[in-house]
């Protein structure tokens, strides 16, 4: 098939999927089926996309042209292809987890959920290919719109409470920075392509361009750099396999991997580490990765404990993105997979204990580990792969990015790196020991999975946690053929 | 025979509706006079498409009304300015009689039904007339006859409050068209022509006069008061909110463009840039009121309970954008300004469509009546997201388009361009409240007795709402006709440099 | 002395204006509102049927040996403009009337008692 066809199959089949599942809402199982379907083709048209994706700048696929001179594009590239991969092959694992869960936890309106879901990951896949920055902010608040149905699936006040704030802050930064960022852009450059080594070559003075690196960094809201992180710990009212897969891999990512595709395809490294406005950035990720990571050690809910880890974890490859060494930009691109995967383990743990036991603190969970042994030990693969200890991948990510703040000089900020590393094992660990070993005296305790298909989503990524320790050769690759523009 | 209707099209346009429009009366069946309106309107489409696409091919038409050429006859002006106006105008003209049909069967008594239709094409005809004139004296003429016949539409409301509020409109728009007068007679003084271009001809020379800058003082106010640009847009809210629903679609759509379309001919045509902006502080004063609209405006709009209080006042507010656009004087602006006429036009009028279908049914459209419209009124409620996400100025949408050239052409005012830009965004957040209170109710809260069993809107009504939320979707998507049509309107404005 | 006399129609023009203006805005009774906007329109007229004449000008009726006519234009025009200010007054009473038959009032202050609207 034409690589044309191929992009284009890509973006539209969850849609084609939405609409199918909307046919089918009447019959549980063959709407189902067809979610798991579309999922399955849709990772497969990625993957096989991937040659012409590595090999450097595809041709631009232009699909529509809404204002003069720009273009609703699509070129396929090594950074958009990495996130077109996970978000795809991850929508897979989570709709067999889906299944479990909704079914599990009697969810009302599961159409609307399917139907939801596979917009925002048409919509999630428009961010990872497109060609522009035009195209990139379309695809994004597009995704901010389909999500907040999914947030506020519960439909009561607190959803409602919980979609306001979700709302709220991603409009509100998007509307009132990042589009503000884009068009100013625009009218300095004229352009508003991704474009090896960036756009601004030498035509724009300093104090202009940190502006917009400021405005840029704070309007990608899904970021969540602080103090603009409040809507991810608002979205936790989600039912959990849209916190899973959108609030800890595609939304969140789709955040940082639009500003790595800023810092790398519109700044341009060299640009970026001239500017003065860089260093004030890194500092206020360096403050958001700790600040989070100190919240979350006070939060008991589970769900919001792994949300303010997650904000904590975003920092890491904003910081990365900045830092814009080849280390730091290999590291933060690594580190949009390896977090994926252990992320979207711990939040498939939390769903499990919701759903098996309704559970949702943390101070609830003594002892848990003899009853649901599977989800613990996937948890603390999960929590393992977060903090960075071999042999999850979590190990390698952080080693780039520690060696990434080197290079840069930035002693201070490695220093953050290994501090956070720690808090992070301080409030991830004790969940799945205390698991295992507290509350002995409770008597006997049955064995009382979640239902097996949450299991096995379970086992898919936390062996993904592993298989990226042992192989992480290609996701290298991948990543460093950024920097070099075309490898 | 067909060439004859070709040579005379610029009469044709405003002559349909003025022709049909007592004949309508005379009817006095409802039915029939409904019919007979909609061909009309018909008609009068066909006619401002085929005019359009004769301006886009062969450049600016001049038609001497009754073979009094001009400038001692009136003259009838189509230029690629007012030929977007007139399409869309007609356009309004069908949309809102497709609509009426049902609509007004429900809100206005059964006698009274000929009677409205017959208004509603004289409140027509006088727009169109307004538009394509290019006589000054002709302007006022018109601009009565639409005035007049509007104030009958906003007086069929079923509530008490829209008489008061036809009552208030008829002073403000009498002082303003008063006003207007007053200026036309002033330059009439100082030149002895009323013939727009002739005026533009013949101003320069007595133009560091008292009297002409009196005149332009007084146009530009009177006209303020027919726009409603803050502080004179006290009659909107009421005029808006208690009219029946069909006349609300149509006036929200159509009349305070076209005032603000005679605010810019005089403006840029008779007067000229160079004085308007150079020889009278035009720019400041524009430019603060209109940020002060878009901010008391969507203020306001965020405290009403009644849906149609919140589009009009949402309406004060995205007049003041199209009024920066225009202040700011350059090609970018005006065309900015320009586009989001025509966009805000589509947008509100699908507004103002789905509250009429809420009204269909609920014989209100409180902010109460919208709770759980989400699950019974799902076709209504989806118009209403797509009009809302426009006026927020989302991707995809016209509202988008017209954001977009507005803070690129702010970009190029420095300092104030940034307090402009600034104005703007805090204008689509404050969208987002208003518009997303209502989406919140209509998908959140779950219906009462009376809403419970509330079924969709009727076929017949959803048609218009849906057709102009389309076409906010198309113009987000490809905005090539539109935006072509905004900047050669400013470029005719504005002479060929622009 | 020029200011006074010579300019003598635009200052009854202005003073009209500016009484038919204060009853328009100080009034609370709405027909006095009504006399209120007929003196400020009648004042317009009386500027512009002012303007159109000319020193020494003959009626404008086609003569032999006239030279200078009184310029009718503006007549013409004001002979419009008193059709539509009739027009805005019959319109206008009518709303009064069936305002009066839904309030039992014309005075703005009671009106806006009973339900808050002008």
């Amino acid at each position: 098939m034409s690589y044309e066809a191929l992009v284009s199959l890509a973006v539209c089949l969850p849609l084609a999927g939405a609409v199918l599942v909307w046919l089918c809402g009447n019959t549980p199982n063959l709407r189902e089926a067809v979610t798991l379907v579309t999922g399955g083709l849709t990772f497969l048209s990625v993957l096989l996309l991937l040659p012409q994706g590595l090999s450097g700048m595809s041709p631009e696929l232009v699909f529509a042209a809404p204002l003069p001179g720009l273009s609703l594009s699509f070129r396929l590239e090594p950074l958009g292809m990495l996130f077109a991969l996970i978000a795809s092959f991850l929508w897979i694992v989570t709709s067999i987890y889906s299944i479990g869960y909704m079914r599990g936890a009697k969810e009302e309106n599961q159409t609307r959920f399917y139907i939801c879901f596979a917009l925002a990951i048409a919509f999630t896949l428009g961010i990872a290919f497109s060609a522009n920055l035009l195209t990139l902010f379309v695809f994004y608040e597009l995704l901010t719109l389909s999500t907040y149905p999914l947030v506020t699936h519960k439909g009561n006040d607190e959803a409602r409470r919980g979609g306001r704030v979700y709302l709220g802050v991603l409009l509100t930064t998007s509307i009132a920075f990042f589009l503000p960022a884009i068009i100013w852009t625009y009218s300095v450059t004229g352009t508003l392509d991704f474009r090896p080594g960036g756009i601004f070559g030498g035509i724009a003075d300093s104090f202009v361009v940190g502006a917009l690196l400021i405005l840029f960094c704070f309007g990608v809201g899904k970021a969540a750099l602080m103090p603009f992180h409040r809507w991810l710990p608002s979205a936790m009212v989600a039912p959990t396999p849209v916190s899973a897969l959108l609030h800890a891999v595609a939304v969140v990512k789709a955040g940082v991997f639009t500003l790595l595709k800023i810092t790398v395809y519109i700044f341009g490294a060299d640009l970026l580490v001239l500017l003065e406005a860089r260093d004030l950035m890194l500092y206020i990720a360096g403050a958001s990765i700790l600040l989070a990571s100190i919240v979350a050690m006070t939060r008991d809910n589970l769900k919001a404990r792994l949300a303010y880890s997650t904000v904590s974890q975003l920092g890491y490859i904003t910081l990365g993105a900045l830092l814009a060494t080849p280390a730091g930009i290999t590291g933060a691109a690594m580190h949009i997979a390896m977090h994926a995967f252990g992320k979207i383990t711990l939040f498939f743990c939390a769903g499990a204990i919701y759903v098996a036991t309704k559970k949702t603190e943390i101070s609830q969970m003594e002892g848990l580990g003899r009853a649901m042994p599977f989800t613990m030990l996937a948890f603390l693969i999960g929590s393992l792969s977060i903090i960075g200890l071999p042999p999850t991948g979590g190990t390698w990510s952080k080693w780039y990015l520690m060696l990434g703040s080197l290079e840069a000089g930035h002693i201070a900020l490695m220093g953050v790196l290994m501090v956070s590393s720690l808090l992070n094992i301080a409030y991830l660990l004790p969940i799945p020991i205390r698991g295992f070993f507290a509350g002995r005296n409770e008597g006997p305790s049955i064995l009382k999975e979640a239902p097996w298909p949450c299991l096995v989503a379970m086992g898919i990524t936390s062996a993904g946690c592993f298989v990226l320790f042992f192989f992480p050769q290609p996701l290298h690759d991948l990543a460093a053929s950024l920097y070099g523009g075309t490898p | 025979m067909m060439s004859a209707i070709f040579a005379n099209l610029p009469a044709l346009q405003v002559i349909l509706p003025l022709l049909f429009a007592p004949i309508c009366f005379l009817l006095r069946k409802r039915g029939a006079a409904w019919l007979l309106a909609f061909c009309v309107s018909l008609c009068t489409f066909a006619v401002s498409i085929a005019l359009f696409m004769q301006v886009s091919a062969a450049g600016p038409l001049s038609y001497a009304m009754g073979g009094w050429d001009p400038p001692w006859g009136i003259e009838y002006r189509v230029d690629s300015f007012n030929a977007p106006f007139l399409v869309l105008l007609s356009l309004m003209f069908c949309v809102t009689l497709a609509f009426s049909y049902k609509s007004v069967e429900k809100e206005i008594v059964q006698p009274r039904h000929a009677l409205f239709y017959s208004a509603f094409m004289l409140c027509v005809a006088g727009l169109l007339g307004i538009v394509i004139t290019g006589d000054a004296f002709n302007v006022f003429v018109f601009l009565e006859i639409s005035s007049l016949s509007s104030y009958i539409l906003i007086s069929f409301g079923k509530d008490r409050r829209a008489l008061t509020a036809a009552f208030q409109y008829l002073i403000m728009g009498t002082i303003g068209a008063t006003f207007l007068l007053i200026g036309i007679g002033f330059i009439y003084m100082m030149t002895g022509t009323l013939n727009m271009a002739d005026l533009a001809v013949r101003l320069p020379s007595v133009m560091d006069t008292h009297t002409v800058r009196a005149a332009f003082a007084f146009i530009i106010v009177g006209m303020s008061i027919k726009v409603a640009l803050f502080p004179l847009h006290v009659w909107l809210p009421n005029a808006y909110g208690y009219a029946p629903s069909a006349a609300s679609v149509f006036l929200a759509a159509t009349s305070t463009k076209v005032s603000l379309y005679v605010l810019i001919r005089f403006t840029f045509t008779v007067f000229g840039a160079g004085f308007a902006f150079g020889a009278m502080p035009l720019q400041p004063i524009l430019l603060v009121l209109a940020v002060t609209a878009v901010f008391v405006g969507s203020l306001s709009a965020i405290f009403q309970t009644n849906i149609k209080h919140v589009l009009a006042y949402s309406s004060v507010a995205q007049i003041g954008y199209m009024v920066i656009g225009f202040a700011l004087a350059s090609h970018a602006g005006l065309s900015a300004g320009i586009l989001h006429m025509f966009n805000h036009a589509v947008m509100k009028g699908c507004l103002f469509l789905v509250a009429g279908c809420v009204f269909y049914r609920f014989r209100s459209a409180r902010i109460e009546d919208f709770r759980g419209l989400g699950k019974t009124m799902p076709w209504t409620m989806g118009a209403f997201v797509v009009g809302g996400l426009g006026l927020i100025g989302m991707p995809l949408t016209a509202g988008f388009v017209s954001k977009w050239y507005l803070i690129m052409a702010a970009l190029d005012h420095g300092f104030v361009g940034f307090l402009i830009i600034a104005a703007v965004l805090a204008g689509s957040l404050l969208a987002v409240a208003y518009v997303w209170r209502i989406v919140e109710v209509a998908y959140f809260q779950a219906p009462d007795e009376v809403h419970e069993n509330g079924k969709e809107a009727p076929f017949i009504l959803l048609v218009p709402a849906w057709f102009m939320a389309l076409l906010t979707l198309y113009i987000g998507i490809d905005p090539s006709l539109v935006v072509g049509a905004a900047e050669s309107a400013a470029l005719s404005l504005l002479g060929s440099t622009p | 002395m020029t200011l006074v006399f010579g300019l003598f129609n635009y200052w009854v023009a202005m003073v009209l204006m500016m009484i038919g203006f204060y009853i328009l805005i100080a009034s609370g009774n709405l027909i006095k509102k009504i006399i209120g906007l007929n003196i400020f329109q009648t004042s317009v007229f009386i500027l512009y049927i002012s303007m159109g004449k000319i020193k020494g000008g003959a009626v404008p009726i086609l003569t032999e040996g006239t030279e200078i006519y009184t310029n009718p234009l503006p007549h013409v025009l004001i002979l419009t403009a008193i059709v539509v200010g009739v027009a805005t007054t019959a319109l206008a009473l009518a709303l009064v009337v069936r305002i009066k038959e839904a309030y039992g009032s014309i005075e703005e202050d009671d009106i806006h008692e009973k339900d808050g609207s002008l």
